[in-house]
């Protein structure tokens, strides 16, 4: 665990926990329920939207409710409301109780789950610095009003946009085997986009920051763990090679793809299709089921033999870690794919029993008080090279190829094989030595062939912690945020299209 | 509600009583959702939820324009009020003047205003969770497995100003998506349907139809990735049209960010941007479809502003006989751009002059081979500047020979753009109810015709099936 010098939200852990707990387990108890937890969250957030440095949204949102789920006669009952009272936790813990009644005729396989050791009493406090909700406004836009002012003086941006997402989230857990966990978890998201015109050919285009959102406070921007200035300063230059750069030649091509590009392909290839939810097809009808079936544990090829992927819910400042999860389950990180083969999924209780399982991994999340969990992402990543080898290292090995930066556009298929992906910038590799940009390039792959084309990992020196605020899943629809680490990485052979040719412009 | 809890009438009341700036608008939403989640035949997850949320927007004027604080927060009492509005007030004094800052809307008390919340419940599950068991009875017997997804929601929008407006709209939203699959998960199927209540969905006549196509697949054809002649059918086409409506902001247009943008400046309203007879327009009361008749906005942005809540909306042609008419805007951004006011409308509707037909007939009346897809997946912006999309077709692609269906396809990856496809179709089905497979959840009220695409862009094979 992450140690951390921050206590609680006082205003959060100053409410009736311990009474409100106690009124819905035992309401629950009165009924015969096998199973009972008892929720209560309150989500803090804030959107900074800049356009052009000027202020366009600085709205908050702050939710607060509370939940009860039950599992009665082998059925999940569930119930969400945002009163704190007596009443409204009796009334949320009859509704569950309801809930559960009406859905028992409809249940043929009891929802039974796996064993999880009593955390009474736990705190957990992600590690920041600086709760974003502790800085004035005034200061939050002041510093991205003079990033913005500074990027429109280049002749090349026409337009700047600056958005900060922050959120602060905190979890009361209680169940009926006596785990009560108070935690709290602070996350920020900020992106810079300039955009710009090549009026002689008709292009518009634009270039975007690859800073990554972090498990981090309101400090990320002022200078703990990256480099605003040295990326900022680069974007105005980068966006005018964009749009002067020559288009690719659709082909096959070796890539080395950087960490800011490469963890959204595995979080789509391998931390979607490890999510035992999707592989028994609890998410056919919505998210989609995945290629990795439970056949293959332990025998199938994901990759070559440099893939060792990892499910954690513990790293410092990732966007998934947290002490305890939704369902009381102590985090813990895992093996998902060792030397190139499946090796494990990602769980929640429920699941993990019905496999006969002993323990879950500890991935059930909901997004809000008003959600009941699911099986969500850990941090799903990449392993470096135990070997001192740079990106500069793996760019030396290709012939003709690409070098790929930044995420930008993604899609992958129901059961997670076929992927397209396109990049911030994508730069030309001759002869071991990186050239110029190219544009409008987009690479194609299957997930199993394009992870077994992977031939070298860069070393420790290469591996950052990337992600996502914004990944999607469930009915109803759920938002996670989620982190990946991974090296640069160097791929064989790969589709590369002309995402203009492919308009049929 | 218990007798204890405040109306949120009396919620907005309190705020506009409570406010000491100059100006304030305040919207409460009161919602409340059922709903059921089931896998492999039997039911997995499902859930009761209540919510009440008020958005406070507090607007202090002085010399130098207006300053605008908005802060939205789950609230049941009038203490919880008080405090929102304290803080909302505490940080429009802090702000600097927005630039989206403009006058209220000005009016009275709308008929409904003391109309009580509209509600759902478990009951309103009760008839389909009846027709679902049998559902599950007979596909066991059939040995596949259904999985799938049912939703009704109700919320109840207060809109209160310091100007006088008091609005009121109630919104139910229902919908059903249901995939089938035989038990080996050799094919599948999807169905779903957007409603307003759920006493419109025939749960038996899902079963019949996801009957009927995972027959179809008994038959499977391999293709390779090319361009075909291609049935989207009304699901397909509002996953398309739905992107298409979410990235026609006015400003990002204007700001040469979009396939609305003119290359050489400014927008291409007046441009034909699709072919003649071709009209997308929103409509806040066309029947099975309305929506909210007055702009509600808890954040400003590139196409709202804080500023419009309470303005009417009207319909609006976005695209009208092939013609870009209109781009979304708030009074703010039609300002800055030159173009009207024209705020979006959480609905969406897609006509075809003379379009005429279901997509069964469409299958009809096919010459040579087509494809007859189900719905969309996972759709993202591959070149905003030509809208060029890509994606996935998913559960049921369908091969169309001699004017009916003779098997199905494997799936494939496609790039194309929405407003391309508004060129390229050679005919056009009647307009119906809709539910997009990907955005319906989050967008359920659209209506949207079949189209017949020749030459549709599959760029590869996907092994999903």
């Amino acid at each position: 665990m992450p140690p951390s010098h921050h206590l609680v939200d006082p205003e959060f852990s100053a409410l009736p926990f311990a009474k409100l707990a106690d009124t819905a387990l035992q309401r629950a108890r009165d009924f015969g329920a096998e199973h009972t937890d008892f929720r209560v969250e309150r989500l803090r957030s804030q959107r900074l939207v800049l356009k052009d440095a000027g202020l366009v949204d600085a709205s908050e949102d702050d939710a607060l409710g509370c939940c009860v789920r039950v599992i009665l006669d082998g059925a999940w009952g569930y119930a969400a409301g945002v009163g704190l009272s007596i009443d409204d936790v009796v009334r949320i813990t009859e509704q569950a109780i309801a809930v559960a009644r009406a859905a028992r005729p409809m249940v043929t396989d009891p929802i039974v789950l796996a064993d999880e050791p009593v955390h009474a009493d736990r705190t957990w406090v992600s590690d920041y610095d600086i709760d974003p909700f502790s800085v004035p406004q005034a200061e939050k836009v002041a510093l991205l009003a003079g990033w913005s002012r500074d990027l429109l003086r280049s002749a090349s941006v026409d337009h700047v946009s600056a958005v900060v997402n922050q959120v602060r989230e905190n979890k009361y857990y209680a169940d009926s085997a006596g785990t009560t966990t108070m935690q709290q978890r602070i996350r920020i998201d900020p992106e810079v986009e300039v955009y710009g015109s090549d009026a002689s050919r008709g292009v518009l285009d634009s270039m975007r920051t690859t800073a990554p959102p972090v498990g981090r406070g309101w400090e990320y921007l002022t200078g703990t763990g990256f480099d605003w200035p040295g990326e900022l300063a680069q974007l105005p230059d980068l966006l005018a090679e964009k749009l002067t750069a020559p288009a690719v030649q659709s082909g096959r091509y070796d890539l080395v793809i950087h960490p800011s590009n490469l963890w959204l392909t595995i979080h789509e290839s391998i931390g979607h299709a490890t999510e035992l939810d999707r592989v028994l097809g609890y998410e056919a009808n919505y998210a989609g089921t995945s290629f990795a079936t439970l056949d293959g544990l332990g025998s199938l090829q994901y990759g070559s033999p440099q893939l060792n992927v990892t499910g954690d819910r513990v790293v410092s400042h990732g966007l998934a870690t947290i002490g305890y999860d939704d369902d009381g389950v102590e985090t813990q990180q895992w093996d998902l794919i060792k030397d190139g083969t499946l090796v494990g999924y990602q769980t929640d209780r429920a699941m993990a029993k019905l496999m006969g399982w002993e323990r879950s991994t500890g991935c059930a999340y909901a997004d809000s008080p008003g959600h009941i969990p699911i099986q969500r992402m850990a941090n799903v990543s990449l392993a470096a090279s135990l070997d001192t080898i740079s990106t500069d290292d793996l760019i030396a090995r290709v012939e003709n190829g690409l070098f790929v930066v930044g995420d930008k556009s993604w899609s992958i298929d129901m059961q997670r094989y076929n992927f397209q992906f396109t990049g911030q910038r994508f730069y030309a590799i001759k002869d071991g030595v990186l050239q110029g940009q190219v544009r409008d390039a987009a690479y194609q792959g299957t997930t199993t062939e394009f992870w077994g084309r992977m031939e070298a990992v860069g070393g420790a020196d290469t591996w950052s912690l990337q992600g996502a605020f914004n990944c999607g899943k469930a009915q109803p629809g759920q938002v996670a945020a989620v982190s990946h680490g991974c090296p640069s990485a160097l791929f064989r052979d790969i589709a590369i299209l002309n995402t203009t040719a492919e308009a049929g412009h | 509600m218990s007798s204890l809890m405040a109306t949120p009438q009396d919620l907005v009341e309190h705020a506009l009583e409570t406010t000491t700036a100059e100006h304030c608008a305040v919207v409460v939403r009161d919602s409340s959702t059922a709903n059921l989640r089931w896998a492999a035949n039997t039911l997995t997850t499902n859930g009761l939820m209540s919510a009440t949320t008020m958005t406070v927007v507090s607007v202090r004027t002085g010399s130098s324009g207006s300053a605008v604080g908005v802060l939205s927060r789950s609230v049941t009492s009038r203490g919880q009020v008080e405090r929102l509005v304290t803080e909302a007030d505490a940080a429009a004094d802090l702000a600097d003047p927005a630039d989206d800052a403009a006058d209220l809307a000005v009016g009275e008390a709308a008929a409904d205003w003391s109309d009580e919340p509209g509600r759902t419940s478990l009951d309103i599950l009760s008839g389909f969770g009846a027709g679902l068991g049998e559902a599950f009875d007979r596909s066991r017997a059939a040995s596949r497995k259904l999985y799938g997804y049912v939703e009704h929601d109700v919320t109840t929008t207060y809109l209160g100003t310091s100007t006088g407006l008091r609005l009121r709209h109630e919104q139910p939203t229902g919908h059903v998506g249901v995939t089938a699959k035989p038990d080996d998960w050799s094919a599948s199927a999807w169905v779903g349907r957007a409603v307003e209540h759920l006493t419109e969905i025939d749960v038996d006549a899902l079963d019949a139809e996801l009957g009927r196509r995972l027959g179809w697949a008994q038959h499977q054809v391999e293709l390779p990735a090319g361009r075909y002649q291609t049935l989207l059918p009304p699901t397909a086409v509002a996953d398309l049209a739905i992107y298409a409506y979410w990235v026609a902001s006015g400003r990002d247009a204007y700001e040469g960010q979009t396939v609305f943008s003119d290359p050489t400046g400014g927008t291409r309203i007046g441009e034909h941007i699709a072919k003649a007879g071709v009209r997308l327009g929103s409509d806040p009361t066309a029947t099975g479809l309305a929506a909210a008749p007055f702009v509600v906005a808890t954040a400003s942005g590139s196409s709202a502003s804080v500023f419009d809540n309470g303005l009417p909306l009207a319909a609006t042609d976005w695209i009208a006989d092939g013609r870009l008419t209109a781009l979304h805007t708030s009074r703010y951004t039609a300002g800055l751009t030159g173009l009207a006011v024209a705020s979006p409308v959480d609905n969406l509707r897609l006509t075809v002059d003379r379009g005429a037909g279901s997509a069964d007939d469409l299958v009809a009346t096919t010459d040579g081979r087509a494809l007859l897809l189900t719905c969309l997946w996972y759709i993202r912006e591959v070149d905003p500047q030509t809208l060029l999309l890509t994606g996935l077709t998913r559960d049921g692609v369908y091969l169309v020979e001699g004017g009916e269906v003779v098997g199905a396809v494997n799936n494939f990856r496609f790039n194309e753009s929405p407003i391309d496809l508004l060129n390229r179709f050679s005919e056009a089905g009647s307009t119906e109810r809709s539910f997009s497979r990907e955005w319906g959840d989050y967008f359920p009220r659209t209506a949207t015709p079949t189209l017949r695409v020749p030459d549709f862009n599959m760029s590869s094979v996907s092994q999903a099936s």
